[in-house]
This record gives C-alpha cells, sequence and structure tokens, in this order.
C-alpha cells in the first residue's frame, strides 16, 4: 500500500512479546539508534487496543509526527507518527510508530482508545497535515481556521524566514545588521493561496468550533425545555491564566459543552527547535512553563544526554545540584498554584501574595545560582553551567529547614480548613482514577484522582533512587484534593531538598568540556521528568546534523487541557474557572 | 463548628497584619526602608511584615551571576590606548540562540589575513535573550554579561542596537561587578601566560645551540 521506511536486513533481533503476538504486522524499528515498533497501518487500532488490554500499557504519554523529509531526488519522504506508552503502574516504555506517505497522510484515530490522544491528534493534524480518521473533532489546534500549509513540514516556510538552519550565513564575518522586517515588510511577507482576496476577507466567526461545541453537547439530556447559550470565557479573561478561551455552552447555569481554544501565544516553539543548534535550545526551554524553567531545562538535558550516551553522563555534584533546582521549582511552581487558585475562588490576592513572598526567596537563589530569575538556562548536556555561588547552601538551608516547612504550614492553617475553600472545592470538576490515566492526566492532577504514578517513582530519572519520599496521592479527585496535593508536594520537596544538601558531593560539575558545539548521534530519544505541572517530555530526533531533526514538547499544561470538557459538564458555569485554575496550566507551555 | 476555619484563616492574615508594625516598631531608629541592611532582611529568612521593595527609590542588589545585555572589554595600556580583548573569531555570533550578534571581521589590507579586532560590533537588544551564552562560551573572556537593566527607551529602531562604541567597557568595570568571576579569569589568564613564557624560555633554550641552522625552531 504505502511506501515504507528503509527497513535494513540486519541480523534479527529476538521477537518482542508484541511481535509474536501480532506475526508479520509489527515489525522491530531496525533503524540505528532507533528503538520500538513499526505497525502496519490497518492493524493500528486493533494492535493498540491489544497492547492496552492485554500487555497493560494503559497510559499514552505522547502522540506525535515526524517528518523525514529531503529534497534529494532519491530520497525516502514519508511522515511518521510516534506512540509513546507507559503503564501506570511504573516501568518503562513501548513505542510503536506508523509511517504514511506525505501526500497522503492518513492514519487511522486512537482517540476510541485512548482518549488522551485527542488534543495530540488534533496538534499534528495542525502542525504536520496527518489526517486522523474517525477522530471526532478534527480541526486546528494552535493555528487559526483558514490557515494556509501545515506549519512544521521540513518545506514550510514562515513570513520572517532567513535560513534553514542557525548559525545564519550573514552574522559573522561581514555582519552588516538590519532587522529582517525592515528588510521585509509586514504584507509582503506573506503568500496567498490562488484565487484568495487579502482585501476582501472577511474573518466568518469560528464555524467549526461552535459545530462541534454543538455536536458534543446534544448528549446532554435536557430535563426543562429552555434555550442553551454559547458563553465565551477569554482569551482576555484575568481568570483564564493568559491568553486562552473556552466556548461553553450553556443550558441555564449548566454547561453541556465546553471547547478549549488555544493558540494565541504559539510562536511554533519546536520549529524554531529544529532551526537551533541542540544546544540554542536550552534557554527556548525556559521559555515554555516559564515558572518552571528549571524543570524544562532538566526534560531537555535528560533527552539529549540519553542520545550522547557516556561522554554525557553527569557527574556526582552535577546531579545534586540538578535535583535541588528542580525540587525548589516544584516549590516555587506549586505556592504560585495554590496562590492562584484562591484567587480564582474570589479571595482576591492576599493568599496569592503570601504565596509569592516565599517564591520571591527561592528565585532570589535562583538568580544567585543561574543569573536569572525565571529564565534559568542554567542546564548542559552532562552537568550544570556553573557551580553554586559561595553561601548560597546555608540560605537554601536555612530556608528549607526554618522558613519554607513553617510557611507551608501557615499556608495551610490559612486555606485548608477555610469553609469558603472546601465548599466550593470539595466534589467539584471529580475526576476518577480510570478518566485520568484514559485522558493521559499527568502530574498532581492524576495523584490527585488516586493513582499514585510519579516518575521519580514510577520510571527514576537522575538520581531520585537514592531519595526517601512519598509520592504524594488523594483519592477524590476533585478540586479540593487538586489543591491539598500541592501542599503535599512542597513538604516532599523539602524533604528531599534536605536530603540534598545534606548529601551534596564536592567535585566536577560538568562532564568534560562545555563545547559550544555538541555532536549527537543519530537516533531518537524521549526524555522525560516530573515537572510541577505533570509529565514533561521531549521526543528528539537526530540525524547527526548540528541541528535536531525533531524537537517535540510533551507539554503537560496542554494535554491536561484534555480532560477539561468531561470535569466541567454537569456543573456550573461559575466551577469552570476552578477547574480550569485547579488544573494549573501556563500558558507558555500550552501553545508552545 | 462551621466558620472555625474561617477564623483561623482570619488570624493568619491578622497577624500579618500586626507583624507589620511590630516589625517597624522593632526597627525604630534603625532604617528599614531606603537602607541597604533595611533590604537585606527584608528578603532574609527572617523576613516579615512589609516585603515590598519601593522601586525606584530602592534598589535590590544583583548577585554577581546575574545577567542582563551582554557587553565588550577593552583593555587600556600604558600610554592609554584602548584594545579590545575581542578577535573577532565569531564564536558568540554562531551559538546566540536567538542570532542578534553581528560581526565585521577585517582583514589587513597586505598581508590579507584576517585582523584580531572587530571592525563593527552590533547587538540588537531587542532580540537578545539574555542567555549568556556569548560569555559563556568566549574563549578570550571579552564579551561578559552585564548588570545594568535599566535600558527603556524612546525609539527602538534609533536606540536598541547597540553599536560596538556602546557596546564597549572597560576592563575596570568587569572587575567591579564580578569581581569573582574576573579574579578567577585573571588567575587563568596568568597561569597560561607564565606556561607560555615557560614555553617560549624552553625554546629558546632549544633553539640556541642549533643557532647557527637555517632552519627556525619550530613545533
Amino acid at each position: 500500500m504505502s511506501e515504507q521506511a528503509p527497513v535494513q536486513e540486519a541480523p534479527a533481533s529476538p521477537p518482542t512479546e508484541l511481535e509474536k503476538r501480532f506475526p508479520g504486522l509489527v515489525k522491530h524499528d531496525e533503524r540505528a539508534g532507533y528503538e520500538g515498533h513499526i505497525v502496519e497501518i490497518a492493524n493500528l487500532v486493533e494492535v493498540a487496543t491489544a497492547i492496552r488490554d492485554e500487555m497493560g500499557y494503559d497510559f499514552l504519554s505522547s502522540v506525535t509526527a515526524v517528518d523525514y523529509y529531503s529534497e534529494a531526488p532519491d530520497a525516502e519522504n514519508f511522515i511518521e507518527v510516534v506512540y509513546h506508552l507507559y503503564k501506570s503502574t511504573g516501568g518503562g516504555s513501548l513505542i510503536y510508530k506508523v509511517q504514511v506517505p506525505r501526500d497522503n497522510a492518513v492514519v487511522p484515530s486512537l482517540v476510541p482508545v485512548y482518549p488522551g490522544a485527542d488534543f495530540q491528534e488534533r496538534e499534528a493534524w495542525d502542525l504536520y497535515g496527518v489526517k486522523f480518521e474517525s477522530h471526532p473533532d478534527l480541526r486546528r489546534i494552535l493555528m487559526w481556521d483558514g490557515f494556509q500549509g501545515h506549519p512544521m513540514r521540513k518545506d514550510w516556510k514562515e513570513a520572517y524566514f532567513e535560513e534553514e538552519v542557525k548559525p545564519f550565513k550573514n552574522r559573522w564575518p561581514e555582519g552588516q545588521v538590519y532587522r529582517i522586517e525592515d528588510r521585509n515588510p509586514f504584507g509582503k511577507n506573506v503568500s496567498y493561496p490562488a484565487g484568495f482576496d487579502p482585501e476582501g476577507f472577511q474573518e466568518i466567526e469560528d464555524p467549526n468550533l461552535y459545530s462541534s461545541l454543538e455536536r458534543s453537547a446534544m448528549e446532554y439530556v435536557e430535563d426543562i425545555d429552555t434555550e442553551q447559550v454559547v458563553v465565551n470565557l477569554g482569551p482576555q479573561h484575568p481568570s483564564t491564566h493568559g491568553v486562552f478561551r473556552m466556548a461553553v455552552r450553556l443550558d441555564g447555569e449548566t454547561i453541556v459543552g465546553l471547547k478549549p481554544v488555544m493558540g494565541y501565544l504559539h510562536r511554533n516553539h519546536e520549529q524554531i527547535g529544529e532551526r537551533n543548534t541542540w544546544i540554542m535550545n536550552m534557554p527556548f526551554t525556559d521559555r515554555l512553563d516559564y515558572l518552571s524553567s528549571m524543570s524544562n531545562n532538566f526534560g531537555y538535558a535528560l533527552a539529549v544526554e540519553r542520545l550522547m550516551g557516556d561522554k554525557a553522563a553527569p557527574p556526582e555534584r552535577a546531579e545534586y545540584i540538578r535535583v535541588l533546582m528542580a525540587e525548589l521549582t516544584r516549590i516555587s511552581n506549586h505556592l504560585w498554584a495554590i496562590g492562584f487558585l484562591l484567587n480564582d475562588l474570589g479571595a482576591f490576592f492576599t493568599p496569592a501574595l503570601y504565596a509569592i513572598e516565599e517564591r520571591e526567596l527561592i528565585l532570589d537563589i535562583f538568580e544567585a545560582t543561574a543569573g536569572s530569575r525565571m529564565m534559568c538556562n542554567y542546564f548542559r548536556f552532562g552537568g550544570v553551567a556553573r557551580d553554586l555561588p559561595e553561601g548560597i547552601l546555608p540560605k537554601i538551608k536555612d530556608l528549607v529547614q526554618e522558613r519554607l516547612p513553617r510557611k507551608v504550614d501557615e499556608l495551610d492553617l490559612y486555606l485548608s480548613q477555610n469553609e469558603l475553600v472546601r465548599s466550593r472545592g470539595e466534589g467539584v470538576g471529580v475526576i476518577t482514577p480510570e478518566d485520568a490515566i484514559a485522558f493521559s492526566a499527568s502530574g498532581p492532577v492524576l495523584r490527585a484522582s488516586g493513582v499514585p504514578y510519579d516518575i521519580r517513582r514510577a520510571d527514576p530519572y537522575s538520581i531520585y533512587d537514592r531519595f526517601k519520599f512519598d509520592v504524594a496521592v488523594r483519592y477524590h479527585g476533585d478540586v479540593y484534593d487538586r489543591y491539598m496535593i500541592r501542599i503535599d508536594e512542597i513538604r516532599q520537596s523539602l524533604r528531599i531538598i534536605q536530603q540534598v544538601i545534606k548529601d551534596m558531593p564536592g567535585g566536577e560539575i560538568l562532564n568534560g568540556k562545555n563545547p559550544y558545539q555538541v555532536r549527537v548521534p543519530a537516533g531518537e530519544s524521549y526524555g522525560r521528568v516530573e515537572s510541577p505541572k505533570g509529565e514533561l517530555g521531549f521526543y528528539i530526533v537526530s540525524t547527526g546534523k548540528a541541528n535536531p531533526h525533531r524537537y517535540h514538547v510533551r507539554a503537560p499544561s496542554f494535554i491536561n487541557l484534555t480532560i477539561l470538557e468531561k470535569m466541567c459538564v454537569g456543573q456550573k458555569i461559575a466551577d469552570v474557572v476552578v477547574n480550569l485554575g485547579s488544573i494549573d496550566i501556563v500558558l507558555g507551555e500550552v501553545d508552545r | 463548628m462551621y466558620g472555625i476555619g474561617i477564623l483561623k484563616g482570619l488570624w493568619v492574615t491578622l497577624v500579618h497584619f500586626v507583624e507589620t508594625y511590630v516589625e517597624d516598631l522593632r526597627w525604630l531608629g534603625r532604617k528599614r526602608y531606603f537602607s541597604p541592611e533595611g533590604v537585606a532582611h527584608r528578603r532574609s529568612k527572617d523576613a516579615k511584615g512589609i516585603f515590598t521593595v519601593q522601586y525606584p527609590e530602592e534598589k535590590l542588589p544583583v548577585p554577581e551571576e546575574f545577567r542582563f545585555i551582554p557587553f565588550l572589554i577593552y583593555e587600556v595600556d600604558e600610554e592609554g590606548n584602548k584594545h579590545d580583548r575581542c578577535t573577532s573569531c565569531g564564536i558568540c555570533a554562531k551559538v546566540c540562540p536567538p542570532q542578534c550578534i553581528w560581526i565585521v571581521r577585517t582583514e589587513d589590507p597586505v598581508t590579507k589575513r584576517p585582523v584580531p579586532e572587530p571592525v563593527e560590533f552590533y547587538i540588537d537588544v531587542d532580540i537578545c535573550m539574555n542567555c549568556g551564552y556569548c560569555a559563556e562560551y568566549c574563549p578570550f573572556d571579552a564579551i561578559k554579561m552585564d548588570h545594568d537593566y535599566e535600558l527603556a527607551s524612546y525609539d527602538r529602531h534609533a536606540e536598541h542596537i547597540y553599536n560596538k562604541e556602546k557596546l564597549s567597557k572597560p576592563v575596570s568595570y568587569y572587575a567591579d561587578i564580578r569581581p569573582a568571576n574576573y579574579t578567577r579569569e585573571e588567575a587563568v589568564r596568568a597561569a597560561e601566560e607564565a606556561k607560555k613564557a615557560e614555553a617560549a624560555a624552553a625554546r629558546a633554550a632549544a633553539a640556541a645551540p642549533a643557532a647557527g641552522g637555517d632552519q627556525p625552531a619550530g613545533d
């Protein structure tokens, strides 16, 4: 049927469980540096169902596409859709892929098997033009309706296109400065499809969005015969934590349908990442979830180090510093999340400011160590950028042993038993554990639903297996539990940091030199960390060149939003804001 | 009893409220505001009461590692001539993630070899993302990150592309804002100089017996 990947006649590896189960339909991915299986498109749904039901891989972590494209005449061009799966009881990954031709990229949708694939498949459709058959709601998600083309495809060029990859050649040695928008003024940098008249263009108000909203609302059984109305919350609304919009269909005050609309902050981060060299991406990851940049650095460093192998294994001290920074980030992020959740509940800014005070002291530490309060850019492949400055460890020690435990207790006393918080939070936005796993929710959202899944424990990375901590878990799955679990996690992070400080070894902070051009061997790798918001994964493909061939971010805020409609339907409109606040999203990461 | 939780919460805010005044009384006679020790106390682990910093009257001291917009370092010799440390090798321009550095390298009109000082050096500070890579990867310690974060201006086209003149700062300024880094780098530099001198001396000693030969000693 379709063209196949270049499968070399390599010495066959022993057939895996999956290959035995589906002989002939599932092939081992034999390309050097690759892992997992290649599945025939026709059998994708069957194989996926069997993997979920028989082998227990119930958590779909990431769905993404890769464009293998080259202008060379004999190149094999195709698009590959990559699925990463895990067991919600812990353990390593199972990867499988399907390959489709670029001009007819049609893949069966896995939404019926894994509802969590919903937004991710829409993203792959939007950015790569992979059509997912029988997807219930295949619309663009990050770009707007009517956008021409699929911007992550390798032959797509953006408006201010300069060169295929960085570094740009005109910067040195005869770098006469200019601004690209002066050379290529706005209006002259766009190409229109044939027959399109930009002067007479009239925007039609999201027909696809509203028809989709209507379709989903049909399932609701009305008991009183009233007219349903559509209300748009956002994009400019203080409770949406950024430019984010929710189109809500209401029956009276009850929500019968909700569609998140995002992409207002979209900058094609992944495309930028594929133009960048490997090291250049590190400061760009800071800008994803800008409240927890250290965790983003961590995830990206892990993914690249996995490909680079032993020569990028971080020394002991660097590992300790990494864990220290990641846990401080978690505390500062959760303080922010708690403060702003209370804002959403209507406790306007007093709790938020109490929480931010403590966060400020953590940011002081980041500033002294990394040089910046929020855009830390502190991790390097094989270590960290610089050693801890003198006198910072006693400061951190004072903070995590004296002040923060006291302040967390104070916050707990201040808010947790407050009757208003409880009545607005308990039983609101309930997610069952089955739903949480099926919708690929991760992080505090998953754990508040009674699934004790924490990557630091379930699939340990770095040196997390050395520390004593409890995986925080709560069982009601409501807004109140998602609030409480963040307080629990702060306490566990404090425990980890106390152990880190006690055991912090001396020595090097970087494996080898810190070259400005790193060599990353060809292959693929998926590095994931437990970021404060959930599972943050980086899927990278290298062809051995100076730039990544594929750089994908599995953003926890984005994927946690998949379950938002499910949480909200049947509840009152006043609770939408609280439900959203309890997921804790950052639009820098949602929109990428 | 219903309402206990609210009362407990209100108690916490009341404590915070009272603490503000108690803290001010405790600092009576000393300056809690508009003084360095006051600011230092307000960001310490014992901070209580008012936390806010009255910018721009008060400013937080920035730590040594703080980075904001790069600058170029020049050295001044005994006669007062300025020498750029920059050799226009272009590593900063190549590693810069948003590609905001433009360097013009020249060559000697006679020998056609590159001259180790840039003719032009531009940084578009609107594009600069303050990642600090240029300073980190510069092999000559010629470009460093600044501490000055107040650069608002009225016209970005006229003022936000910094040229070499605007970027250049003396090495004494660098020593001032980053004393620990400066001391460390100077020690490395001195060690390298000593090594070089030693090697040169050794080479001279080795070359001395063979001085009669046509070929100069080389490696």
